[in-house]
C-alpha cells in the first residue's frame, strides 16, 4: 500500500477519486477528466504520482500527459511533447522555456491510498 | 555600416569566382562605404563555382555552383548586371562602355575578365559535336548534345578529348558521367604534363585506363573529320585515325585580355594584362585580377591566387599596401575518382634536390617528395592515386620535416603528425588563403567551438574543402589544449555519444533504459536520450517500441505512432510502398478519412496523410486500415519513411528499368528501420530523375547497365543533393550496398544527425564510407549485412502488433478515467470541404464550428 500526499495543506481542495496507481504506467503520463478539468498524471520512477494541468500553455493543446518524463538533477520533470518546454512536475515551474517567455503549470495535490489516486480541485473543506 | 553619401565607383568586368572574391572582400573590409562596386558579368548567372564544373554532369543544377550567400546581390553598394558584357574602356574619361548601351564611370576599373578556351587551328574544329569546357554553357550544351545523339543514334558514343591535362581529365570525367567511352589525346608525351613527372603520368595512366578511358600520348591531333556537318571522327599527324562522335578541345586557357588591349593597357608577350605586385596595370586606376593577369610574366590559371589578387587590389582600395606574394601553384584534384596532387617546387628544379619516390604500380600509387640536399625541408611533392598525404604535406614545404621524409609517404595517415604542431603561419586552406594561426586563433580568441563555427569565421576549407580533415585536427587539438573538453556527452544523463551508447547496447546486449542508464548513467534520463536509447534499442530488434517500459521512452509521434499536430490531434500515414495504390486501397482510404472526418492530402513521399484523428480514435482508425491490407507507414518515426518512384520502364516511354519494382522491394526490405533520423530513398528509372532520387538519404537512378546510387541527400532546412557512390550496380550488388550505407549510418551517426552531415563529417569523408560499403574497409560487411538481415526478418507491423495487445490499446484513451470521452476543447472550421482546426478568433468569434471531426462536415 503507498499513501502519499504531494500537498502538504488539505484545507480548501475537494478530493476526486480518479483511478487506480496500477492503471498509471511508470514515467509514462495519462491524462484525467476531474469534474470536467483535465489533469495530467505522472507516475515516477519510485511511484511518487504528480498532476498538472493537461493544457500545454505553449501551445494552447491538451497534450502535457504525453510528454517524457524524465528528471533534471534531483527534480521530477516532463519535456511537452509539443515544443520540447520543460516544467518541474512538483512545481509545475518551467526550466527551460525553449526561448519563449517562460509560463508554468498549474499543479494539483494528489493522495494514493490502498492504490488508488485521488486528484484535489480548489475548493470545499477537504472531504473526500 | 556608416552611410557614406558620395561612395566612389569601382567597376569589375568580369563575374567569375575571383571577381565575386573581391565583391565579398570589399563588402566585408569596406565598412564605411567607401565604393560602391558594379560587376559586369557576361554570363547570364552570378558568379559560379567553376572548379566543381565537372559536378554539373554528375547531376547537379546550375543552383549548386552558386558561390556563398546570395544575399552579397542584395547590398545596396553592389549591383549586379547579368548578362550584360564591357565593351570598351575609355581611360581619359573613366568611363566603361556596356553591350546594353550604356556608359558606366568608374573611379578604380578591375579587370577579372578570366580566360577563354583555347581551340587548336585544326580543321573541323567548328563541326557540330566540338566543344569546349570553360562554362555552365558550355557543360549543359555538351550533355545536351551527347543525350539526344545517344536517342537519335540508339547506340552507345564514343568521345575524345583534346589535351590530357587538368582540364582535359575534367572533361574526360565529364565524358565518362555521360557513358561516353572516352579517349583523352595529349601532345606530351605524359598525362598532366605541368603538375607530375613521367612516374606520377604513367600512374595516372594506368588508373585511368583501369577506369575505361583509353589514353594517347605524345600524339598530334591533325584534324576532326565530320559527316553531314556533325563530328565523325579524328585524324593525328602519325596517321592514325580515331571514331569519334563528340570532341572536347581542352588544350588550355588564353586571357581574355581584348578591352585592356584595345584600351592600350600594357599586354604580356604570351598575352595577360600585365600588372605589378599591387596588381595596378600601367594605368593606376585600372587593376586586373585572376587569370587575364599576367603577374611576375605569366598569368596563372589557378583560383587560389586569383584569390590572393582580389584581396591585394581591396587592400589597395582601402588605402592598404598589400602586394601579391608569389603564387602557391598547388593542386590536388579527383579526377575520374583518381587523386592527384601537386605542390611546391614538384619537378625538383631546385639545384640539390633530392626526390624520394614511392611506386607501387600493383596499387596503383605514386609518390615523391623533393627534399634539400640534407633530405631535411620539404620542397614539393607528386601524389598520384593517393592523396591523403595532401593536407599534411603542403603546408610544409620550406619547412623541415622531421624524420624519414618516406615515412610521410606511407600509406593510411601516416604523415598525419605534423598537423598539431603546425607552425602559425603555414596555409592550411589555400583556396582562401587561411594560416594554422588563424585558425587557432578562432577557437582561441573568436570562441568557435566546432568546425562548422571555425569554417564560418575564417572561410577554411570552404571551397574545395580538401584541407578539412587538417582544419579538424588543428580544431580539435586547439579545443583540448585550452580546457574545452571536446564533449560528445549526449545530455545530463550520458556522457557517451550516440555512436558509443549504440555500440556499449549493442556489444553488452544491454535491452532496456532502466539497465542501460544505471550502468553507463544518471538520473532517470529526459527528452534528449530517453527517444535516443528508444531508438537505439529498436534498432537493435529487441521488440515492440511501446512494450513495457520502452513505452516511456518514446517521443511525441512515436509515442502514439502517429504525428501529433498543433492542436492536439494526430494524422495517420498507413504505408504505400514505392507509391503503388491499387483502387480498392485508395477507396479504403477514403472511406476510413471520411467515417472518422479526416482532412486528407497527399504528401510529399507519395501517399496519403489523414489529420485531425483523436488519440483515442487512432486504434480504431488503424483496426480498419490492418485489415484493408495496410501497414504503418512510420511517417512519426525517425525511421524509414517513404522510397519514391518514378513509373520507370514498365509503362515510361524512357524508363530503362523497373524503378516501381526496386522502389517497393527496398520499402518493404527497410520499412520499419529505427535510425537516428528520418531516412527517405527514392528510385528513378532513367536519367531524368523523375523520382527526384537525388534529394534523398539514399537515391538510385537506372543506367542501361544497372543502378548507380547517390547518398546523402536531403531537402528541408539545408537541402542537399545526394553524392555518387557506386555506378552500374547489379540488384543484388544495389541492395548488399544500401544495407551496409544504412546500417553504418544507425550505428554510427549523431543523434538527429541525417546522412548529408554524417557523410560530411565522417573521417575521410564519402571516400571513406565507399571503401566501408564496397570495399569492407573496417572488416565490418559481414556483420552490416546480418544486422539488416536479422532487421528484415524480425520486421512486424507495429500497429497490427499494437491491436492485439490490450495492454498496450488502453494507453490509447483520452482520459484514464473515461478513455472513450472525445477532448472537447477540439473544434475545426470548414475550409474547402475539409476540415481544420479554428484559429483563435473563430473560436471566440463564433465562426462555424464543429466539435470534433466525427460530426459531419459542412459544405
Amino acid at each position: 500500500m503507498t499513501i502519499e500526499t504531494t500537498a502538504p495543506a488539505d484545507l480548501g481542495v475537494t478530493w476526486h477519486e480518479v483511478c487506480s496507481l496500477k492503471s498509471l504506467s511508470r514515467e509514462r503520463g495519462a491524462a484525467a477528466l476531474v469534474e470536467g478539468t483535465q489533469v495530467a498524471l505522472f507516475r515516477t520512477f519510485d511511484d511518487h504520482v504528480h498532476a498538472v494541468q493537461q493544457l500545454d500553455p505553449f501551445s494552447g493543446a491538451n497534450v502535457m500527459s504525453r510528454g517524457i518524463v524524465g528528471t533534471r538533477g534531483s527534480v521530477p520533470t516532463v519535456a511537452s511533447p509539443m515544443y520540447k518546454q520543460v516544467f518541474d512536475l512538483r512545481t509545475g515551474a518551467c526550466l527551460d522555456p525553449v526561448g519563449k517567455e517562460p509560463r508554468s503549470l498549474t499543479t494539483y495535490p494528489v493522495h494514493v491510498v490502498d492504490g488508488v489516486v485521488s486528484v484535489g480541485l480548489p475548493g470545499g473543506q477537504g472531504a473526500r | 555600416m556608416v552611410d557614406n553619401p558620395t561612395p566612389r565607383q569601382l567597376v569589375v568586368v568580369g563575374g567569375g569566382m575571383v571577381a565575386r572574391r573581391l565583391v565579398d572582400a570589399l563588402r566585408a573590409r569596406d565598412t564605411a562605404g567607401q565604393w560602391a562596386v558594379t560587376l559586369l558579368c557576361e554570363e547570364p548567372r552570378a558568379p559560379y563555382d567553376r572548379v566543381a564544373l565537372t559536378s554539373y554532369f554528375t547531376g547537379r543544377d546550375p543552383e549548386d555552383l552558386a558561390l556563398g550567400g546570395q544575399e552579397l546581390w542584395d547590398d545596396p553598394l553592389v549591383t549586379l548586371r547579368r548578362g550584360v558584357a564591357a565593351t570598351a574602356v575609355d581611360r581619359r574619361s573613366k568611363t566603361v562602355a556596356t553591350s546594353d548601351g550604356r556608359v558606366l564611370p568608374y573611379d578604380s576599373l578591375v579587370l577579372a575578365t578570366g580566360s577563354y578556351a583555347a581551340v587548336p587551328p585544326v580543321p573541323g574544329k567548328d563541326l557540330r559535336g566540338a566543344f569546349v569546357y570553360r562554362t555552365i554553357d558550355d557543360v549543359a550544351d555538351l550533355r545536351t548534345y551527347v543525350e539526344q545523339l545517344r536517342t537519335e543514334l540508339g547506340r552507345p558514343l564514343r568521345g575524345a578529348v583534346v589535351g590530357g591535362g587538368l582540364l582535359g581529365l575534367e572533361a574526360a570525367g565529364a565524358l565518362t558521367a555521360l557513358d561516353v567511352s572516352t579517349t583523352v589525346v595529349e601532345f606530351a608525351p605524359r598525362l598532366m604534363p605541368l603538375q607530375v613527372d613521367d612516374g606520377g603520368g604513367e600512374a595516372l595512366r594506368r588508373l585511368i585506363e583501369a577506369l575505361g578511358v583509353s589514353v594517347r600520348t605524345g600524339t598530334a591531333t591533325s584534324k576532326v573529320t565530320g559527316r553531314l556537318g556533325r563530328v565523325a571522327g579524328m585524324e593525328f599527324a602519325d596517321g592514325d585515325r580515331l571514331e569519334a562522335d563528340v570532341v572536347v578541345f581542352a588544350v588550355g586557357v588564353r586571357p581574355r585580355d581584348e578591352l585592356a588591349r584595345e584600351a592600350g593597357l600594357e599586354v604580356g608577350e604570351r598575352g595577360g594584362v600585365v600588372v605589378d605586385e599591387s596588381c595596378a596595370t600601367s594605368d593606376p586606376s585600372v587593376w586586373a585580377v585572376g587569370e587575364v593577369a599576367c603577374i611576375g610574366g605569366r598569368c596563372l590559371g589557378l583560383v587560389a591566387p586569383g584569390y590572393t589578387m582580389a584581396e591585394v587590389v581591396v587592400d589597395r582600395l582601402l588605402g592598404g599596401g598589400g602586394t601579391f606574394p608569389g603564387a602557391d601553384l598547388s593542386t590536388k584534384l579527383k579526377l575520374l575518382g583518381v587523386d592527384v596532387a601537386s605542390f611546391g617546387d614538384a619537378f625538383a628544379s631546385e639545384p640539390g634536390s633530392l626526390e624520394v619516390v614511392i611506386s607501387d604500380p600493383v596499387a596503383g600509387v605514386y609518390k615523391k617528395l623533393v627534399v634539400s640536399d640534407d633530405a631535411r625541408t620539404l620542397r614539393g611533392g607528386i601524389l598520384v592515386g593517393d592523396a591523403s598525404a595532401y593536407a599534411a604535406l603542403r603546408p610544409m614545404v620550406g619547412r623541415e620535416l622531421g624524420g624519414d621524409p618516406a615515412a610521410h609517404l606511407l600509406p593510411e595517415g601516416a604523415a598525419a603528425a605534423p598537423a598539431g604542431d603546425l607552425p602559425e603561419d603555414a596555409t592550411v586552406c589555400s583556396c582562401n588563403n587561411v594560416t594554422a594561426g588563424a585558425i587557432r586563433c578562432s577557437v582561441t580568441d573568436g570562441g568557435c567551438t566546432d568546425i562548422a563555427g571555425v569554417k564560418a569565421c575564417t572561410r577554411a576549407g570552404t571551397s574545395c574543402g580538401s584541407c578539412l580533415p587538417l582544419v579538424k585536427r588543428l580544431v580539435t587539438t586547439e579545443l583540448e589544449k585550452s580546457g574545452v573538453e571536446v564533449s560528445n556527452a549526449l545530455c545530463e544523463h550520458f556522457d557517451l555519444s550516440r555512436a558509443q551508447l549504440f555500440d556499449v547496447v549493442r556489444v553488452q546486449g544491454l535491452t532496456t533504459f532502466s539497465e542501460i542508464i544505471d550502468r553507463h548513467g544518471r538520473g532517470r534520463g529526459c527528452d534528449i536520450c530517453k527517444p535516443v536509447i528508444g531508438s537505439i534499442l529498436a534498432s537493435l530488434g529487441t521488440g515492440h517500441i511501446l512494450e513495457g517500459e520502452r513505452a516511456s521512452l518514446q517521443d511525441t509521434n512515436d509515442h502514439v505512432m502517429a504525428n501529433l499536430q498543433k492542436d492536439g490531434s494526430y494524422s495517420v500515414v498507413p504505408r504505400i510502398p514505392g507509391g503503388e495504390v491499387t483502387p480498392e486501397g485508395l477507396i479504403s482510404i477514403g472511406e476510413v478519412a471520411k467515417d472518422f472526418g479526416l482532412y486528407t492530402k497527399i504528401t510529399g513521399g507519395q501517399r496519403i496523410d489523414l489529420f485531425g484523428a483523436r488519440i483515442e480514435q487512432l486504434p480504431r482508425i488503424w483496426r480498419r486500415l490492418v485489415d484493408a491490407g495496410f501497414e504503418s507507414g512510420h511517417a512519426y518515426g525517425k525511421s524509414l519513411r517513404t522510397v519514391k518512384s518514378c513509373v520507370g520502364s514498365t509503362w515510361c516511354r524512357y524508363g530503362v528499368q523497373d524503378s516501381v519494382g526496386l522502389a517497393i522491394a527496398l520499402e518493404l526490405r527497410y520499412r520499419g528501420l529505427r535510425s537516428p533520423h528520418k531516412i527517405k530513398l527514392g528510385v528513378s528509372g532513367c536519367a531524368r530523375e523523375c523520382a527526384e532520387a537525388r534529394g534523398k538519404d539514399v537515391g538510385v537512378i537506372a543506367t542501361d547497365h544497372g543502378w548507380n546510387v547517390y547518398v546523402g541527400g536531403n531537402g528541408g532546412f539545408t537541402p542537399r543533393h545526394a553524392q555518387l557512390l557506386a555506378e552500374d550496380l547489379d540488384t543484388e550488388t544495389l541492395v548488399r550496398t544500401i544495407d551496409r550505407f544504412l546500417m553504418y549510418y544507425v550505428r554510427t551517426a549523431d543523434r538527429l544527425q541525417r546522412t548529408a552531415a554524417w557523410v560530411e563529417d565522417h573521417e575521410g569523408g564519402l571516400d571513406a564510407i565507399r571503401a566501408v560499403v564496397l570495399e569492407d574497409s573496417l572488416g565490418i560487411g559481414a556483420d552490416l549485412d546480418d544486422a539488416m538481415a536479422g532487421h528484415v526478418d524480425g520486421y512486424e507491423d507495429e500497429w497490427a502488433a499494437a491491436l492485439d495487445d490490450p495492454e498496450t490499446l488502453r494507453r490509447f484513451g483520452s482520459f484514464v478515467n473515461a478513455p472513450d470521452q472525445p477532448d472537447d476543447t477540439l473544434v475545426y472550421v470548414s475550409e474547402r470541404g475539409q476540415p481544420r482546426p479554428a484559429t483563435d478568433s473563430e473560436r471566440t468569434g463564433g465562426a462555424v464550428l464543429i466539435a470534433g471531426t466525427t460530426l459531419e462536415v459542412r459544405r
